[in-house]
């Protein structure tokens, strides 16, 4: 956590690159998204805050592109890097995009299947076939979403059995069963009870020494508890970006003090 | 400011003062209930004239009191000529052609007095109801087929916007033509259009607009129409179905949560990958049950395969006229006529009434009626049993 400012962080251990972006989810209307400019460093936490509607879910999602289903949505200005590539350029494959940036969605989903199926999906779409790599993928991915141990015994059972804290974390072994280097969380715990939460939170800790994690919450606490960068976002621009320390003992914008000590949002 | 109303108001009799006077009134009200309920009871009395009348009168000619209590020849056999005569010692008889055949043949000297042939009023219903039950699965494989490719591409590919829904609109469209219109559509289409294929081993030089001969074996494939078959009056269902189907299909697709397709896509899932495997599964029970209910409503309809496919007698079942081997084989079962149960039933009611043949009308008509509502029972209950078990 060195010489961090509102502006970015050193060139070399940014692994997403974001420069004067602009995003409409209607071209022709009004930009979701203005002029975002901010470098997300490699094997951090990090975490994107603000009051509903200021745009952090849809940057999210512009990271791994996941705004490609929205037919009317358009990137108007400014390029995202990942891993020193544009995402946007043309010779881009979306799928290849989404291997290395896995995401985590506000609303556990896993697929209706047995808990070994959901873990597996990722590399069976990726065309694995042998048995014992997927037993192994499976095991090791279960280990470290933490859920291992609690299933084990029943990975032919349904994933919809499980309670709605192992589901999102049934979602996390299956995000990195395929290894990506980058790890998308759009509020994972908002559906979830506070045992659960701290068991996630937890969970985000340890997974940061594998993986770059990026994460959009409504819960400032936890914010400040899981992410060493917090980013503050206010009606579609970036407001102030920094250590999260220093975002939350010593905000320079007047609008994050406002945010952060509750006078809105 | 204040203004008193106390003088608009009615003045109290005396005695009771509810008391409206007339009795006309609540004459009239009672008279409009009754009405009312009337109409409704009409209703009911149609329903019970229709479905008692035939089960008490079809139930004795598909049931007997013995063992084993179900007439097995009229499920095993197929209609035929009822000769009816008296025999030497005045006795009125009945027999089925194939039995009056061998009662001839065994009895050479049996005395046969005012012999009357009574057409389509003997054997079974074994033809009608194998054609109806092929043409019903044709009609399904066809319309699931077109009708699932299209609510996918509806739902998943194609952009909303004018062009969807002018082709909703379109498909809707079809839902609204008559049914003899579909029958004719089909005959044109399907039937006579060269654009069909068939493999035989002699094609119709005069129909055929390519033949292409298929080395090594000594038959064709030939583009020369479906003629009146199976195969065009399964299609030709499967098109007058499909509204139905497609409309069914597309709720299916966007009854799977969103958040599947974007779990399968963020891990790496092509498009196609994404909805073969994390929307058509949670998909397909709903798309069964809802096209099986749309296929209960043109199993039972006549005017579409009264040009395409159906045949008023015919002696064999499709796969014991056929020919060749293979796919010579299939084709040659797909491309012949057929009887059906509907027009069977159109056909025998045409015929003058007797006795013996009002048996064959009311129990062809009850095992149409068991069939079509078998159908329908059957899409309910799946129904039912998937939503209980679907859920997320």
């Amino acid at each position: 956590m060195t010489n961090s400012t509102s502006t970015g962080h050193n060139a070399d251990d940014s692994i997403i690159s974001i420069e004067d972006l602009s995003f409409s989810y209607d071209i022709g209307k009004t930009n979701t998204l203005r002029n975002i400019s901010l470098k997300i460093p490699e094997g951090r936490v990090t975490s994107f805050i603000g009051p509903s509607g200021c745009g952090k879910s849809t940057l999210l999602r512009c990271l791994n592109r996941m705004n490609d289903l929205v037919e009317t949505s358009r990137i108007t200005g400014g390029r995202i890097e990942i891993l020193g590539q544009d995402i946007n350029a043309p010779d881009v494959d979306v799928i290849e995009l989404r291997k290395h940036v896995g995401m985590l969605f506000q609303k556990y989903n896993p697929f209706p299947k047995s808990i070994y199926e959901n873990v597996a999906y990722g590399l069976r779409v990726q065309g694995v076939r042998r048995m014992d790599i997927l037993d192994q993928a499976v095991e090791e991915s279960l280990r470290k979403a933490a859920l291992w141990l609690e299933v084990k015994d029943r990975l032919d059972a349904s994933a919809l059995e499980l309670s709605g804290g192992q589901q999102q974390r049934l979602c996390i072994a299956r995000t990195i069963a395929v290894k990506p280097r980058i790890i998308l969380m759009d509020e994972p715990c908002s559906a979830l009870d506070p045992i659960a939460t701290a068991r996630i939170e937890e969970l985000i800790s340890e997974l940061q020494d594998d993986f770059t994690i990026v994460i959009v919450t409504h819960n400032m606490q936890q914010a400040a508890r899981v992410s060493d960068q917090t980013a503050f976002f206010y009606l579609g621009e970036l407001v102030e970006y920094a250590d999260t320390t220093t975002i939350f003992g010593n905000p320079k914008a007047k609008q994050t003090e406002d945010y952060i000590s509750g006078r809105f949002g | 400011m204040s203004k008193s109303f106390g003088r608009n108001y009615k003045a109290v009799k005396a005695g009771n003062p509810f008391d409206s006077g007339g009795r006309g009134r609540r004459w009239r009200d009672r008279l409009g209930t009754g009405v009312f309920a009337i109409f409704t009871y009409f209703i009911l009395a149609c329903v019970f004239l229709i479905i008692g009348k035939i089960t008490l009168t079809g139930a004795p000619v598909l049931f007997q009191s013995e063992a084993p209590f179900l007439n097995t020849e009229f499920f095993s056999k197929s209609p035929m000529t009822l000769h009816e005569f008296e025999d030497g010692e005045g006795n009125n008889c009945r027999l089925d052609h194939d039995r009056f055949v061998d009662f001839k043949k065994n009895n050479p000297n049996a005395v046969i007095k005012n012999e009357q042939t009574h057409s389509n009023a003997g054997g079974g219903i074994l033809g009608p109801l194998v054609g109806t039950v092929l043409l019903v699965v044709l009609c399904m494989a066809i319309a699931l087929f077109i009708g699932i490719s299209t609510a996918i591409y509806l739902v998943e590919y194609a952009k909303e916007g004018r062009i969807t829904n002018t082709l909703r609109l379109a498909i809707m469209n079809l839902a609204g033509v008559p049914s003899i219109v579909f029958g004719l559509f089909g005959f044109a289409f399907f039937c006579l259009s060269p654009i069909f294929p068939v493999f035989t081993a002699v094609p119709d030089w005069e129909k055929s607009l390519l033949a292409i001969p298929l080395w090594p074996s000594d038959g064709y494939l030939s583009f020369q129409g479906w003629g009146s078959s199976l195969l065009a009056g399964g299609a030709t269902l499967a098109v007058m179905v499909l509204p139905i189907i497609v409309a069914a299909c597309e709720e299916s697709l966007k009854a799977v949560p969103e958040g599947f397709r974007e779990a399968s896509l963020a891990l790496g899932a092509t498009k196609w990958q994404c909805i073969r495997t994390a929307v058509l599964p949670y998909a397909a029970p709903g798309m069964l049950t809802a096209s099986v209910l749309g296929i209960t409503r043109v199993a039972g309809e006549t005017a579409p395969i009264m040009f395409t496919a159906a045949v008023v007698t015919k002696g064999k079942l499709p796969w014991e006229n056929s020919e060749g081997s293979g796919l010579y084989w299939l084709s040659s079962v797909l491309t012949q006529k057929v009887e059906a149960l509907p027009y069977h039933i159109y056909s025998i009611s045409k015929l003058q009434s007797n006795e013996a043949l009002d048996e064959m009308r009311y129990g062809s008509v009850l095992v149409f009626l068991f069939l079509v509502i078998g159908f329908a029972m059957i899409s309910v209950v799946l129904r039912s049993r998937y939503r209980k078990k679907l859920k997320w």
